[in-house]
């Protein structure tokens, strides 16, 4: 009696199938389960085993052997217990006759099983499934708790089963299976309520400025200044101008917060752009991904939101530069002894930081930094970082008369909902402009597309040269500034970059020089 | 003694002295005098190794006394380290040869030897010191290369230190000036000290000399630092402070100048600056005002010529926009969102505005995204 039962489990963030193959036979009573198995997935049959026998059925005194393929791969994880399971019942039922049922074929079964029969939930689950329905699988068996998530894939059916007995209920009268479909009203974008709001900085126009260019074409951000100027106030409020997530970044996010298991319970999909403020004492594992069994990290549970790093010249050196690959790329490779996992890190970088030890240069008066000791305190980020930072601004502590007004009636309090406005006008700009390309942010341009979207005019190119040459800005600088100067053209609504825009995005690039050049 | 010559084997001792830690001036020249010449000094020390007779080591701590008595045998390391001097294009002055500065001659610590690159100063011409803080303000850096170029355009040599901010200016302006200028450093000659002025280090060995009491290798100690001031104050006739704190290096050296019988002048400074109370108190107790090169000059009876060419900047043919950037700017830093305010201008008009200017030479970015009024 043999029979084959479509199983997944996850590598990375990415779901792959596993077949399970059962064969019941002749010969001294045993359970015999192979193909690359790591301890949790043997202990499988223990689980299965007494499961079985406590939701009913017995298992005949046969040799049981369960082959977990591909066997070449090693197999983690509690996910196949289900399979396992209605393999075992389904040669049961199977007698002699090696019936070729091919219904069973377009099915999976994942789920853990508990002693007493019943199923519980995993993590991973919309990985799992979207490889399902890759794979042409036409209905999923999941545990109760997981259809929420399972149900986020389009064009698969997904059935929840509480316990065995349910199980094996459902797999005898397969036509009375009442399963469960995706419904767009999963993903209904609902605008994320915030606590905070861009109306409670006073002032900083600038600031705000460079913060809804950031936001607008995903650029990587520096803020720069004193303490207590409203660096943090600013980089915590990106949140509130970004523009909604797409269907297809939801779901590429929503991989990544499956597997860690960070998904809400009632919410299936991510619904709003994730926003990761890792403390400046996390280790490198947890930044970039890892673990034995890689596990994604705070970069790419960020991706299509924003990876704040407050304090950066807190961090230890060694890990801002394990993310300049992935500020480049988009993407981390992460290598282990088991296996070598690609996860996502498409996350814009907001940094934030203090000019000196003391904080309060260039402020001579407060400030009694010595010119060695500033530079010590900068050169812990270290250049290749900066050069991935787009736009550096830096934060200047205003006068005292500014506190002074309140919410309503300073001027310049542009409140959120104002930028954000604006921000999504440049965002359907780009969006425009690059429907017939691959990418969708101004900062995600190649040199190709660069020398098509931003063009300037010939006093303007002059223009632009006479300043590199000037201030000494390499090509990578040139390429960030028109990368820039397009965005704010866009936020102006302007279709071409202008004189003004373009010196803004030179003064945003000048960070690197005045700080760290010439030291 | 200051007529005497030395042979070149007494100048490989003076070396060999030069050499060892903790020997200075002041116990070096002691060490002469009881001895006689530089290579007694090294057959006292190797006989008083070997008989442990302190006789010469009065009045010298433990340490060096230690430091003398390894010192005896480097001495072929020192002979052949005398040898690369030249190729290194250093030479090495001792006190009583004719090179030797004679503003130094009268110094009671005067250095008994100096290392120099390039040329000493010339003792026939006028020579002012430029000095002050190192973490100075974009004002400070400019006055102190206006002084520099326009005492330099006038025959006077600059003094400094080649430390960061006021010092390294000064020697900047004397150089675009045209004039000469000497740097005297805290730390080995072959050095350069802040590493970062290396360019400014090779422009001064041009445009003058580098000077040090140091030879071959010897790390930028903090020590060093405020020895080397008495020869920044002795080798000039006034001593010129730009910006100073209150508790500050560049007064140590003021109160040395005054000590040698230096002139000492100082810029004023609004009392409220930081960096200008220093200035300030050394006027209070009787320095120098500087208010204009001339103040300088007189002392000299030089008669200034052009100081004034260059300095008065013409806004007339700048834009609209251009003119009320430049009006809204002073001497203090400004961050380009206070000039947007005060302006009333968009950022991109704002920032249009302060490029052209930045380029025009008309403004400053001291520090990034804040300017200031360009002075000279």
């Amino acid at each position: 009696m043999f029979s084959k039962i479509n199983s997944f489990s996850t590598r990375g963030i990415d779901g792959y199938k596993i077949t399970v193959e059962v064969n019941v036979s002749d010969g001294l009573p045993s359970f015999v389960m192979v193909g690359y198995l790591a301890e949790e997935v043997r202990e499988a049959q223990e689980r299965v085993r007494t499961a079985l026998k406590n939701a009913g059925f017995r298992l005949p005194p046969k040799r049981i052997t369960v082959n977990l393929s591909p066997a070449g791969v090693r197999k983690e994880g509690t996910g196949c217990d289900l399979a396992i399971a209605a393999g075992i019942l389904r040669c049961l039922w199977q007698q002699n006759d090696m019936e070729s049922d091919s219904t069973w074929d377009s099915w999976a079964f994942i789920g853990e099983l508990g002693l007493d029969g019943s199923i519980k939930p995993l993590t991973g689950v919309l990985s799992m499934v979207y490889e399902a329905y890759l794979c042409g699988i036409k209905r999923v068996f999941l545990p109760e708790e997981n259809v929420v998530e399972g149900r986020s894939v389009d064009g698969i059916e997904i059935v929840g089963i509480h316990d065995i007995k349910k199980l094996s209920e459902c797999l005898q009268h397969p036509e009375s299976i009442k399963g469960q479909w995706f419904s767009p009203d999963l993903f209904k974008l609902t605008q994320e309520e915030f606590d905070i709001d861009f109306d409670e900085l006073v002032g900083l126009p600038l600031v705000r400025r460079a913060t809804e260019a950031a936001a607008a074409g995903r650029h990587n951000i520096l803020y720069i200044g004193p303490a207590g100027t409203g660096k943090t106030m600013a980089a915590r409020r990106i949140p509130t101008i970004l523009p909604p997530l797409t269907l297809k970044e939801s779901i590429e996010v929503s991989k990544i917060y499956s597997i860690c298991g960070l998904l809400k319970p009632d919410t299936p999909l991510m619904l709003h752009r994730p926003f990761r403020s890792p403390h400046h004492s996390t280790t490198a594992q947890a930044m970039t991904g890892g673990g034995r069994n890689p596990k994604p990290g705070e970069i790419s549970l960020s991706s299509y939101g924003t990876l704040f790093l407050d304090e950066l010249t807190e961090f230890h050196p060694a890990i801002l530069d394990l993310l300049r690959q992935p500020m480049e790329e988009g993407s981390i490779t992460v290598s282990r002894l088991n296996q070598t996992v690609v996860f996502p890190a498409k996350a814009m970088v907001a940094a934030a930081m203090n000019p000196c030890k003391c904080g309060f240069f260039p402020d001579q008066s407060k400030c009694r930094c010595s010119p060695p000791q500033i530079r010590r305190y900068l050169s812990r980020v270290s250049g290749p970082f900066l050069d991935r930072i787009d736009i550096g601004i830096d934060v200047p502590r205003q006068e005292i008369t500014n506190y002074g007004h309140t919410v309503q009636t300073s001027p310049h309090n542009d409140s959120s909902a104002t930028m954000r406005n604006r921000v999504m006008y440049a965002y359907a700009r780009q969006q425009e402009r690059f429907g017939a390309e691959e990418i969708s942010y101004n900062s995600q341009m190649n040199r190709r597309q660069i020398e098509k979207y931003c063009q300037l005019s010939a006093e303007d190119t002059e223009f632009l040269e006479k300043i590199e040459k000037n201030h000494g800005i390499s090509a990578r600088g040139h390429v960030k500034i028109l990368k820039v100067a397009r965005t704010l053209a866009d936020l102006d609504g302007q279709s071409d970059i202008s004189r003004n825009q373009l010196a803004e995005a030179i003064s945003f690039r000048s960070f690197e020089k005045k700080y760290w050049g010439n030291m | 003694m200051s007529t005497e010559k030395y042979t070149e084997r007494e100048r490989i001792f003076a070396y060999w002295l030069s050499r060892v830690n903790g020997i200075g001036a002041v116990s070096a020249a002691r060490l002469y005098e009881i001895c006689g010449s530089f290579e007694r000094i090294y057959h006292e020390v190797q006989y008083n190794k070997k008989k442990q007779d302190f006789f010469i080591y009065s009045g010298m701590g433990p340490s060096v006394r230690k430091e003398l008595d390894n010192a005896i045998e480097l001495l072929e390391l020192r002979e052949s380290e005398y040898h690369r001097l030249e190729e290194e294009n250093i030479q090495f002055v001792l006190y009583g040869e004719d090179s030797y500065p004679k503003r130094l001659i009268n110094l009671y610590d005067k250095p008994m030897w100096l290392f120099f690159k390039g040329v000493l100063p010339s003792d026939s011409k006028p020579s002012a010191a430029i000095i002050g803080a190192r973490s100075c303000t974009p004002y400070g850096r400019q006055e102190a290369e206006y002084f520099g170029r326009i005492l330099a355009e006038n025959g006077v040599n600059i003094i400094s230190g080649m430390a960061l901010g006021v010092d390294q200016a000064g020697h900047r302006g004397a150089i675009d000036g045209g004039g000469t200028t000497y740097a005297v450093m805290g730390c080995g000659i072959d050095t350069c000290y802040p590493p970062s002025g290396i360019r400014l280090h090779t422009d001064i060995c041009k445009h003058g000399g580098v000077m040090s009491e140091y030879g071959f290798g010897v790390p930028p100690a903090s020590s060093h630092f405020p020895i080397r001031n008495r020869i920044i104050s002795g080798l000039s006739d006034l001593v010129i402070v730009i910006e100073a704190r209150r508790r500050s290096g560049s007064l140590i050296t003021a109160d040395l100048a005054v000590e040698q019988g230096k002139e000492v002048f100082a810029l004023p400074g609004r009392r409220i600056d930081p960096l200008s109370e220093g200035c300030n108190r050394l006027i209070s107790q009787g320095a120098g005002i500087i208010t204009r090169p001339e103040d300088v000059l007189d002392f000299f009876y030089i008669k200034c010529k052009n100081s004034y060419k260059n300095t008065k900047k013409s806004v007339n043919a700048l834009a609209k926009s251009e003119k009320m950037v430049y009006s809204c700017l002073d001497s203090q830093p400004k961050h380009i969102e206070a000039v947007m305010k005060c302006c009333a201008l968009t950022a991109g008009e704002c920032m249009t505005a302060l490029l052209n200017l930045e380029f025009q030479g008309l403004i400053l970015q001291p520090m990034n995204q804040y300017y200031v009024r360009k002075i000279i």
